[in-house]
């Protein structure tokens, strides 16, 4: 796979001495002054690592490294962001509507928890639909039951859905019909109580990857994904409930959403150079989008919050924030998988400290 | 040159993440998929930190070196072993390799190849070791390997943790939103 010849650098003479048996010819000393020379006279200065598919000169000046002709190291995200952006943002509203249905039904405000409910149900089965579509056929995922493997996410997560599901769906119709309210109510604080998990557990299905800019985040991730999460639940709230009774949705969605802002924003910054992807190209332009969303969802929620249009507005404000947000971190993720700079300098890093 | 072989890892991340168990370990040490229960999750391929394996173009299942599973199984060696006309590719037990490697990277340095080293070899490094190991002769992302691979798998407990406590303060923030006053 490698052809060191083709990029014109060390290794081919080094390896040429070796397999000709000329090695024994060029001193260790000669051999430092001939890399030297020849790093001066590299065009501009650049490490051959630099160079890109399609020649596009980067922006900001890289760190130094060296890679196979800038091909990236890892293979690409096969997932559609549609699909699995998606999926990650329809857990999160579904789960966190779940718990906010809860809490209403808790307080005796079941009425207030209705339209939660149905979001939720709505929410999850999308979920699904993006999943079979992402899987191709629906029988696929009845594999996915074959096994209960902690160690894979997706597993987790597939049971977590088998138990979740079915407890939306009877609180959701019984909500809907009203019948069987004791069983609605139980099921609802079932949901309520799993809707949580729902909402973080696609946070390690995506960092435990080998994909950098999300394999980094593995810390954050889950604070990112409940905050967004209860933002977007909240903002369906203020979105179908009259202004005088959406007061606790009005508290969930701010709260939520001044965490996320400032939670993925310290995520972004700790991560360091793997977190540059969400600063640029379509990941960059998404994740500004989302963040301008949600705040203008929060500062809108609390000064229209006697103005019925207003707090609507707001509301849908934060739920499309929230998709955004999704949507951007997994476009990082692809961005960074495509570049072997993000797999390649961190690890140097990583050898250089040990050593 | 280096060829793009799965490196089999004693502690793989694309078994690990596997939510159908199609991956599985061989009585060989080394890792296979079954394609009859692989449902193309794609999980796998952005788990492997070598970019190893990959999603098949026909029906979206996952596909990957497997050492030549059935050859082995019959007692011959992997068909890229087999084939290679300079034995650049070798098979055969890995501490009995691991010693031939050292030897010829000894021979190289002491022919002046300072740049001579072992990729892989390594039973304590981020993978546990690979089941297949190179000798290269420059820095490993230079053949478009990682330099410290890590399996993605060694931090899970510690995002399960994260996500566990995500989970508990979602429930709590949420259900704190209602604690105030009625309207
Ligand atoms: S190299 Fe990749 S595909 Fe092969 S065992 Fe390791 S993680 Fe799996
Ligand atoms: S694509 Fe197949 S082999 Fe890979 S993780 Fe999914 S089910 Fe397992």
């Amino acid at each position: 796979m490698s052809n060191p010849e083709l990029d014109g650098m060390g290794p081919s003479e080094r390896g040429r001495d070796a397999i000709t048996g000329a090695a024994g010819v060029v001193s260790e000393a000669q051999r430092t002054e001939r890399d030297q020379a020849r790093e001066a006279e590299r065009p501009s200065g650049r490490p051959e690592g630099r160079r890109r598919r399609g020649g596009e000169p980067t922006r900001v000046p890289d760190a130094d490294f060296r890679s196979y002709h800038g091909r990236p190291v890892l293979n690409g995200v096969v997932w559609e962001a549609r699909d699995i952006g998606g999926y990650l943002f329809l857990g999160g509203l579904a789960g966190a509507s779940s718990v906010l249905a809860a809490g209403a039904e808790a307080t005796g405000r079941a009425d207030l928890g209705r339209p939660l409910k149905y979001t939720a149900l709505v929410a999850i089965s999308g979920s699904l639909v993006a999943l079979v579509h992402d899987l191709g056929r629906p029988e696929r995922f009845l594999n996915m039951l074959r096994v209960f493997k902690p160690t894979s996410p997706m597993s987790m997560g597939s049971w977590l859905l088998a138990g979740y599901g079915p407890l939306v769906g009877t609180a959701a119709v019984t909500a809907a019909t009203g019948w069987f309210p004791r069983i609605g109510s139980a099921a609802t604080m079932g949901a309520g109580v799993l809707g949580p998990l729902v909402a973080t557990y696609t946070a390690p299905l995506i960092c435990d990857t080998a994909v950098p800019s999300w394999h980094e985040g593995h810390r954050e991730m889950p604070y990112v994904f409940a905050s967004s999460a209860v933002a977007a639940a909240g903002g369906m709230g203020l979105v179908t409930t009259p202004t005088e009774h959406a007061g606790p949705f009005r508290r969930a969605a701010v709260g939520g959403a001044l965490t996320e802002l400032a939670v993925s924003t310290c995520m972004e910054k700790r991560m360091g150079l793997v977190g540059e992807p969400y600063g640029r190209g379509l990941a960059g332009a998404l994740t500004r989008t989302a963040k301008a969303l949600t705040l203008a969802g929060a500062v809108g929620s609390v000064l229209g919050r006697r103005n019925r249009v207003v707090s609507a507005l707001s509301g849908a404000a934060l739920v499309g924030g929230s998709a955004l947000t999704r949507l951007g971190i997994f476009q990082a993720g692809v961005q960074s998988a495509e570049d072997p700079k993000y797999t390649v300098v961190p690890q140097r890093e990583r050898l250089r400290q040990r050593a | 040159m280096s060829s793009d072989v799965c490196k089999h890892c004693t502690s793989a991340a694309c078994l690990d993440v596997c939510p159908t168990g199609s991956l599985f370990r061989t009585e060989f040490d080394t890792v296979v998929v079954q394609e009859d229960i692989c449902n193309g999750c794609g999980y796998c391929v952005s788990a492997c930190p070598y970019g190893v394996i990959d999603r098949r173009e026909v029906d979206g299942r996952a596909w990957k070196c497997t050492l030549c599973y059935d050859r082995i199984g019959d007692g011959l060696e992997p068909a890229c072993a087999k084939a290679c006309p300079t034995d650049s590719i070798q098979f055969g037990d890995l501490d009995e390799l691991r010693e031939r490697a050292q030897r010829r990277v000894e021979d190289l340095q002491d022919a002046g190849v300072s740049s001579a080293r072992l990729y892989g070899e390594d039973p304590e490094d981020g993978v546990g070791g690979a089941g297949a190991f190179f000798l290269l002769l420059d820095e490993p992302e230079v053949y478009g390997l990682p330099p410290d691979p890590v399996v993605t798998t060694r931090d899970l407990p510690s995002m399960w943790r994260h996500a566990g406590s995500a989970a508990v303060v979602l429930l709590a923030g949420g259900l704190a939103a209602f604690a105030g006053r009625r309207s």
